[in-house]
């Protein structure tokens, strides 16, 4: 029975040839949108979290702390919530990296008689958006203790990109809502055509005795059929693009930081269920006010 | 004329009207039909011979009265048990009703499909009924390549292949020649030998004669008179 409505869904695309190509190229369209949008939140957050994972905060610590005063610091530091690891940079280790970083300006610090730089500990922070909301507090906790002359933290901008970022979110899950909606409208609408076209064929079927579902489960395969075939043009489409304008992006403006990644396979599974319930959803509705007319 | 047999009902109708809006197509119409009966539904255009049989088969709500299919009384039928209940006929559209996308053999299949029979069982009676009708050659044909009395053949493989306990037939032989309508004729004979009960809404008095049987005559909406006619009766009363 399945293969024999299996067999009827693939017959009616192919009758009704002109309204189903309508119908996949809606779908495929708004498919095409909505995996844009995940496409960019996915290697946003890829980003995002490449800038986490370098996030730090510098504890400057008062001269002369003794070595007792710095075990107890560290572990002071250590227990907070937040910090993954810490580091202690003796300014010996600073001024070294500083004549590293600055070698084309050696001849500012040769003359120095004196080592300027303080000793200091360098605090690295679990990479969760949890410790990014938190670093302005953990920094404040960090300068409140006795052995810390200045905390340092640099990148505040990104916190408020993050903030950007989640409205980005918010708007694309609204989008995408909408053309979710968009779709099974179009779908609903597109569906009610080709039933409307086929009335009699359908009059025929109920006079033979033919059950609802009978009639009904063809154009439900057929929804998903379209679903399918929608979500597969559109992601097709979206991966050749991706594929084009990647190849440039990494190699001009991405050197060696960061590679654009595609939507991973499981999303993209979730995307081609999404899209089939979109056709099924649009079968439903129209068949549902169809046949209790 | 003979008298009526002594058979159990199959379809009982009381009191039955049929209204469209302030036209009245049925007017207190009260019936009975035996199993295995062979009844002619006459009358001229617009008696309402072909609302009489839409409401057998539950092609439109009755207005008012009770009516009886094998002893369900069709106005507490369930939606859902319509479909079962109109297997029960095998019905033969004045316009034929086939569908013109499918061909011969998917418009005969579908009643088995519908019904939910295996593929070897659909494939084994199809091609029975359309050599009994002699359509087996035109299995791949679709009905606008067919001329009409091809297409009425189709149409009553199509009511038959169900093995239905009732026939009803629309003028089975209205738009057909002598030799199309014999051929329908004999085929609805057959049917009927084999136990199932043929209705026939027709003004073709020819037909009653050469056929004979339960004879239901209306006239402006009522049934007018109820009579049992021999096979090959010469004293038309029409």
């Amino acid at each position: 029975m399945i293969m024999l409505f299996f067999k009827r869904a693939i017959d009616d695309i192919f009758k009704n040839s002109f309204l189903n190509l309508v119908t996949i190229i809606t779908i495929s369209l708004s498919i095409l949108i909505s995996s844009a949008f995940i496409l960019f939140f996915i290697n946003t957050s890829e980003i995002i979290n490449s800038w986490k994972r370098g996030l730090r905060i510098m504890a400057y610590l008062k001269p002369d702390v003794s070595s007792t005063d710095l075990a107890y610091l560290k572990q002071a530091i250590q227990s907070l919530d937040g910090v993954q690891d810490l580091r202690f940079i003796p300014k010996s280790e600073a001024l070294s990296q500083l004549k590293t970083q600055m070698q084309h300006q050696a001849s500012l610090l040769e003359n120095l008689t004196e080592n300027p730089l303080p000793d200091s500990i360098e605090i690295r922070m679990t990479a969760t958006v949890e410790s990014w909301q938190r670093i302005a507090s953990l920094a404040a906790q960090i300068e409140m203790l006795n052995q810390v002359h200045e905390v340092e933290y640099g990148q505040r901008w990104i916190g408020r990109f993050i903030h950007l970022f989640k409205l980005f979110k918010l708007a694309g899950y609204a989008m995408g809502a909408l053309f979710f909606m968009a779709a099974i409208f179009i779908v609903a609408n597109t569906i009610r055509l080709v039933i409307y076209s086929r009335r009699e064929e359908v009059e025929i079927m109920r006079l033979v005795g033919a059950t609802d579902n009978f009639i009904k489960v063809p154009f439900y395969f057929e929804g998903l059929i379209q679903g399918a075939l929608g979500a597969v043009v559109g992601l097709g489409i979206l991966y050749l693009s991706f594929f084009l304008i990647a190849a440039n992006v990494d190699h001009e403006f991405l050197p060696g930081l960061f590679h654009l990644k595609f939507i991973p396979p499981a999303i993209l599974g979730e995307i081609l269920l999404g899209s089939m319930l979109v056709g099924w959803l649009g079968c439903y509705i129209s068949l549902k006010q169809f046949l209790s007319a | 004329m003979i008298d009526a047999p002594e058979k159990s009902s199959i379809i009982r109708m009381f009191h039955v009207h049929q209204n469209y809006g302030p036209k009245k197509a049925l007017i207190d119409i009260t019936l009975d039909i035996a199993k295995n009966e062979f009844v002619f539904i006459s009358g001229p255009s617009g008696a309402g011979k072909t609302t009489l049989l839409k409401l057998l088969y539950l092609g439109e709500p009755v207005s008012a009265g009770q009516i009886l299919i094998d002893g369900i009384n069709l106005a507490r039928i369930p939606r859902k048990r319509i479909p079962f209940l109109r297997r029960k006929f095998g019905v033969i559209f004045q316009d034929y009703k086939l569908i013109p996308t499918k061909n011969v053999y998917d418009n005969v299949a579908l009643v088995l499909e519908a019904a939910g029979a295996k593929k070897r069982l659909i494939q084994k009676k199809v091609r029975s009924v359309l050599r009994l009708v002699g359509m087996e050659d035109r299995l791949k044909s679709y009905p606008p390549s067919l001329s009409g009395g091809e297409q009425q053949r189709i149409a009553v493989a199509r009511a038959i292949i169900g093995d239905p306990k009732i026939i009803l037939a629309d003028e089975p032989t209205g738009s057909l020649d002598e030799e199309s309508a014999e051929i329908i004729l004999a085929l609805l004979r057959g049917v009927h030998i084999r136990g199932a009960t043929v209705i026939i809404a027709t003004h073709d008095k020819a037909l009653m004669r050469k056929t004979g049987g339960h004879v239901l005559h209306l006239h402006q909406g009522r049934l007018e008179t109820s009579v049992f006619l021999e096979k090959q009766y010469d004293n038309a009363i029409f």
